[in-house]
């Protein structure tokens, strides 16, 4: 049944015609995404880019000692995510911190911190307008296949998969509101339900919650898989980050 | 909430005289009601802005009052008269000491 359920879905991973979230939105909403002075993420943007600059650390060591100017050397870099990293797979986040503790020997922040947000914004913000361009390689493969198996197994006490709603009943209403296809292609986003800006793996803890299943640690492999596979199945799309949803 | 916080300001930088200029006002605030509890049952201090003024070359010619009911990052969007070449200051202040203030320039013509 979930060897079936895989193949078939393996054949549909890339529904037809793919469609941002952006899409269902209110024309208020997209106004406040669009424009500068009323997205309120572009606050985080702004503290990413002071803490770009700050020193920190015994070797008093900012992001742009390595990387420099972020206008060019963080250009697409947010495309690529998650990405295989000498044998692990690495989120945006995860590299984020990876440097913090590698290369600037300070500790790791913490998932969803206010730096944390407005580093991985601001680094995102870099790629704006860009399409995805993660593919399937054969360094990220193993990590695609469990990817791509998490969202087609069903889970919680709801016992429902992630393809059921986002794939099968994608355009259709889910109580009010328009189920998406679920593209992780504005994050982070400012969430206004959230009243502040959040990671897609504070995203996809909701869905999850809201099927009532065991939630993904933050930072898990397994978070980095399903966030691989999604990536993958929304290539091509432009990032919008940092994005605004009701 | 810090006692300062980012503020931004987009208005026109130039006007014709006595036209209605739109001006946007967005501060950074997490707006924290007070009617909410940590995971271990203790009440978390409302920490509001209270007031949003703006005045024109000393003038008042906006003022708001907030209340828990307002969400974060409050937007605020209001238009006024250009009478005259000046500044515009914007001040908001709230609970715990919170005071942030900006300032844009207008030329009129």
């Amino acid at each position: 049944m979930l060897a079936s359920l895989i193949s078939m879905g393996a054949a549909k991973a890339v529904p037809p015609s793919q469609q941002s979230s952006y899409e269902l939105m209110s024309a208020e909403n997209k106004a406040m995404q669009d424009d500068p002075s009323l997205n309120p993420a572009m606050f985080w943007v702004g503290d990413g880019e002071s803490l770009w600059q700050q020193k920190v650390g015994p070797q008093s060591k900012s992001c742009s000692a390595c990387h420099g100017d972020a206008k060019k050397s963080m250009r697409g870099v947010a495309t690529q995510y998650p990405k295989v990293i000498k044998g692990k797979l690495q989120t945006l986040e995860g590299q984020i911190n990876q440097c913090r503790v590698g290369a600037q020997s300070v500790p790791a922040l913490a998932y969803e911190s206010k730096d944390l947000l407005a580093l991985t914004a601001f680094i995102a913000f870099q790629s704006k307008g860009m399409p995805i361009t993660v593919s399937e390689s054969s360094a990220n493969a193993p990590f695609m296949k469990k990817g791509r198996q998490t969202f087609y197994e069903r889970m919680g006490q709801l016992n429902l998969s992630c393809a059921q709603c986002h794939e099968d009943r994608a355009g259709l209403k889910l109580g009010g509101s328009p189920i998406p296809q679920g593209h992780p292609n504005a994050y982070p986003i400012y969430r206004l339900e959230w009243q502040t800006l959040g990671s897609v793996q504070r995203r996809l803890r909701n869905c999850m919650s809201g099927v009532r299943a065991q939630q993904f640690e933050y930072g898990s492999p397994e978070m980095a898989q399903l966030e691989l596979f999604l990536m993958w199945r929304a290539r091509g799309l432009p990032l919008e980050s940092p994005g605004v949803r009701p | 909430m810090s006692k300062t916080s980012r503020t931004s300001i987009t208005m026109p930088a130039t006007a014709k005289k006595d036209s209605i200029i739109e001006i946007r006002a967005i501060a950074q605030h997490d707006m924290e009601s007070g009617f909410r509890y940590t995971e271990g049952g203790k009440l978390i201090p409302r920490d509001i802005i209270r007031t949003f003024t703006c005045t024109y070359n000393n003038v008042e010619v906006f003022k708001a009052d907030f209340y828990s009911g307002i969400g974060a990052n409050p937007l605020i969007i209001f238009t006024t008269i250009a009478v005259e070449s000046g500044t515009l200051e914007f001040r908001w202040a709230g609970d715990d000491g919170y005071e942030a203030v900006n300032q844009s320039h207008i030329t009129v013509s």
